[in-house]
């Protein structure tokens, strides 16, 4: 039954090579586990390792001498970050920024994917484009492009001036308000998009039953729109989250010099200290951080759904 | 076939609702250029059961959704008892709709489901739960009170949104496509609960279908919809017996179509192209001329078979002679199709206890004489 239902090329695929559904899984899982998981076990493997001044700068696990295989396993770039207060205040601010910054993509990315789920079609393609398009240009020069916007004699400076809002140059950038224009405007496409995928596909009826059974449209939104959006809204978030934690460009270059973020320390270990051990331990720490959020947005997603 | 079963019982007492409940005035909708619904007027009673019917795209739904408010109408006045309710929007008319897909909250269980309009209105607690109890009984759902919809059935699911649209005791309770979303095979018992419900609550309804049958069953008066308008209207029997138009005669049952020519001034006989023997109609079309072109309907029921007579007695008016080309069994009743000498295919529906007074049933090939009296005949406009 199932077969009759294929496409006819897929039919013909699979009568060419009978091996191809198996490729069709196989082949994403191989190129995860070739540039993800082994690059992850190499950075795990490293953050075991001991620093040197050698040529790679630490050493290695496995040792093999006089019949003897040791393994050695060195704890301290772990105990170092839980020592050290710099990592904990890192990991805390990491986290905030994210929060933060997942919270105002959601406040803002919401509303527009509801906007554009709502449009007439046409209207709707052109207003995805708009939000696709800058996609097209590198993420750096977009981030770079903003200071043209915040710096002191920018865009936005000028403006303000101009309209006789404000009699100095305001600093917009280098502090926390340019850290998160930065932050919200690189991520909102990772919010929208799959807002409006899940908005775009559900059923116009519900809350026009809503309001037939005498909902205002406000008592719609909150009732209907809003609970039924809930996966929709969890996805969006984790794919802002996540990588938001971890960001360096952003925070380095509309961020305050003041502000400790974990993509700020690890580069400084890996690059200014030269200490890898310390910078794998601080990335695995990292993603053992992030699996958390992840774990409990994958229940919200799993979970039935809940009489009222 | 000829009177169809009214499950209800409704239109077997007289209609005793006041006239004009419910007032479409002269209504149009327009998407951009493309007119929908175009100046339609309509008046349905009190406690009456209405049904728009129509093939897709006819208007019917933006009829229905304009009554509920969902969609504003580019001109006219919808009254309600007495109230004009034109720029009332959805959710302050005393109007509640029954959707196609049910349109049942996929996040709350039945008796949340149920009561969400009761919420809306502010309705307290403890009437709130005595009343969707009531209604869920009613509709035969108090056990499942608990039950997510998407736990339900497609037939529980609908008398969940039933209940649901009752609740709040509209004056209006609007039907769209009530029967689609269900099996062929449970739909008539369907309609027949429905029918029994609703007469119970006694609600002025109006239901939209494009399935004939259904409208028929159920409706206390029907009206057929093409391109916006109203093409005729009137009670099943009324629409299926003296269809006024090619249109609604094809579109209420099956009915065969003849064209003619009336054959002298202000007479009674049709020259038909079609047929060997005048069409005699009957009546005299007292202010028409010879020439003037009528279309004519023949339900297939009406229409007799007989074994061709040999005397020219039997070749009177209004009969023709056909070879049997296809044959039907469909139970309660056979359909042939015969081609006459003009190639012409004609249908008929014959019962069984007729069929089974034949010497052998007609087979293929075999040559039938057709005859039909004048009551049969039907004058379209």
């Amino acid at each position: 039954m199932a077969r009759t239902t294929q496409p006819f090329y897929q039919r013909a695929l699979l009568r060419w090579m009978p091996g191809a559904k198996g490729w069709a899984i196989g082949l994403p899982f191989a190129f995860l586990l070739v540039f993800f998981m082994l690059p992850f076990l190499m950075v795990l493997k490293i953050s075991f390792a001991e620093s040197t001044m050698d040529v790679p700068p630490f050493t290695h696990l496995l040792v093999l001498g006089q019949d003897k295989l040791t393994v050695l396993l060195n704890f301290e770039s772990y105990l170092t970050i839980v020592q050290d207060d710099i990592y904990f205040a890192a990991y805390a601010s990491s986290l905030t920024v994210a929060f933060f910054t997942t919270f105002f993509c959601l406040l803002v990315g919401y509303p527009t994917a509801l906007l554009i789920a709502n449009a007439r079609p046409a209207l709707r393609n052109l207003l995805l484009m708009g939000i696709i398009l800058p996609f097209w240009t590198s993420y750096l020069v977009r981030v770079y492009a903003w200071i043209g916007i915040l710096k002191d004699q920018g865009l936005a400076n000028r403006l303000l001036m101009h309209l006789g809002l404000s009699d100095t140059p305001l600093a917009l950038m280098h502090n926390t308000f340019g850290l998160y224009v930065g932050m919200v405007y690189s991520y909102l496409p990772y919010m929208v998009l799959p807002m409006y995928a899940f908005l775009v596909k559900m059923d116009a009826s519900l809350p026009e039953a809503a309001r037939d059974l005498g909902a205002k449209p406000w008592e719609v939104f909150f009732t209907i729109t809003l609970p039924l959006s809930l996966p929709g809204m969890s996805a969006g978030c984790l794919l802002v989250f996540i990588p938001s934690v971890g960001e360096y460009v952003i925070p380095e270059l509309l961020g305050s010099s003041q502000d400790l973020m974990i993509g700020r320390v690890m580069w400084s270990d890996f690059f200014n200290s030269i200490a890898w051990p310390l910078a794998s331990a601080a990335t695995c720490v990292m993603v053992a951080l992030l699996l958390l959020p992840m774990a409990w947005f994958q229940r919200v997603q799993n979970r039935e759904p809940q009489a009222l | 076939m000829s009177t169809l079963p009214n499950s209800n019982n409704r239109s077997a007492e007289p209609l005793l609702g006041e006239e004009g409940f419910l007032q479409i005035v002269d209504v149009s909708k327009k998407f951009g250029e493309v007119t929908v619904v175009d100046r339609l007027h309509l008046s349905v009673r009190r406690k009456e059961f209405f049904a728009l019917l129509g093939s897709s795209g006819c208007g019917k739904s933006t009829l229905l959704r304009i009554m509920a408010g969902l969609e504003t109408p580019s001109s006219g006045r919808v009254i309600l008892d007495g109230q004009d309710i034109t720029d009332l929007p959805a959710h302050r008319r005393p109007v509640n709709m029954m959707f196609q897909s049910y349109a049942l909250f996929p996040h709350m269980n039945v008796s949340a489901n149920v009561a969400y309009g009761l919420k809306r209105e502010g309705v307290a607690r403890p009437e709130r739960e005595e009343r969707v109890r009531e209604v869920l009984e009613l509709v035969q759902m108090g056990a499942y009170a608990s039950h997510m919809p998407s736990q339900l059935s497609g037939g529980q699911q609908q008398r969940v949104a039933l209940a649901r649209s009752l609740v709040k005791s509209p004056k209006l309770l609007l039907l769209d496509e009530p029967m689609s979303a269900l099996d062929k095979k449970i739909r008539q018992k369907t309609q027949f609960e429905l029918g029994t419900i609703l007469q119970k609550v006694g609600v002025t309804c109006v239901m939209v279908t494009h399935d004939q049958e259904e409208a028929m069953t159920m409706a206390d008066r029907l009206a057929v919809m093409s391109e916006g308008a109203i093409v005729q209207l009137g009670t099943p029997e009324n629409v299926y017996e003296a269809p006024s138009t090619r249109f609604a005669a094809e579109f209420i049952g099956s009915t065969n179509v003849f064209t003619g020519t009336l054959a002298q001034d202000g007479g009674s006989a049709l020259y038909c192209g079609e047929l060997e023997r005048p069409l005699e109609l009957g009546f005299a079309m007292a202010n028409a001329r010879q020439g003037h072109a009528v279309q004519v309907s023949i339900r297939p029921e009406r229409i007799r078979l007989s074994l061709p007579a040999s005397d020219a007695q039997a070749s009177t008016n209004n009969s023709a002679l056909g070879v049997v080309e296809q044959i039907g069994y469909m139970g309660s009743y056979t359909l042939y199709y015969l081609r006459l000498p003009s190639s012409r295919v004609v249908m008929v529906h014959v019962p069984r206890e007729i069929l089974v007074a034949f010497d052998h049933e007609p087979d293929y090939g075999d040559i039938m004489q057709l005859r039909w009296s004048v009551r049969s005949l039907v004058v379209l406009s």
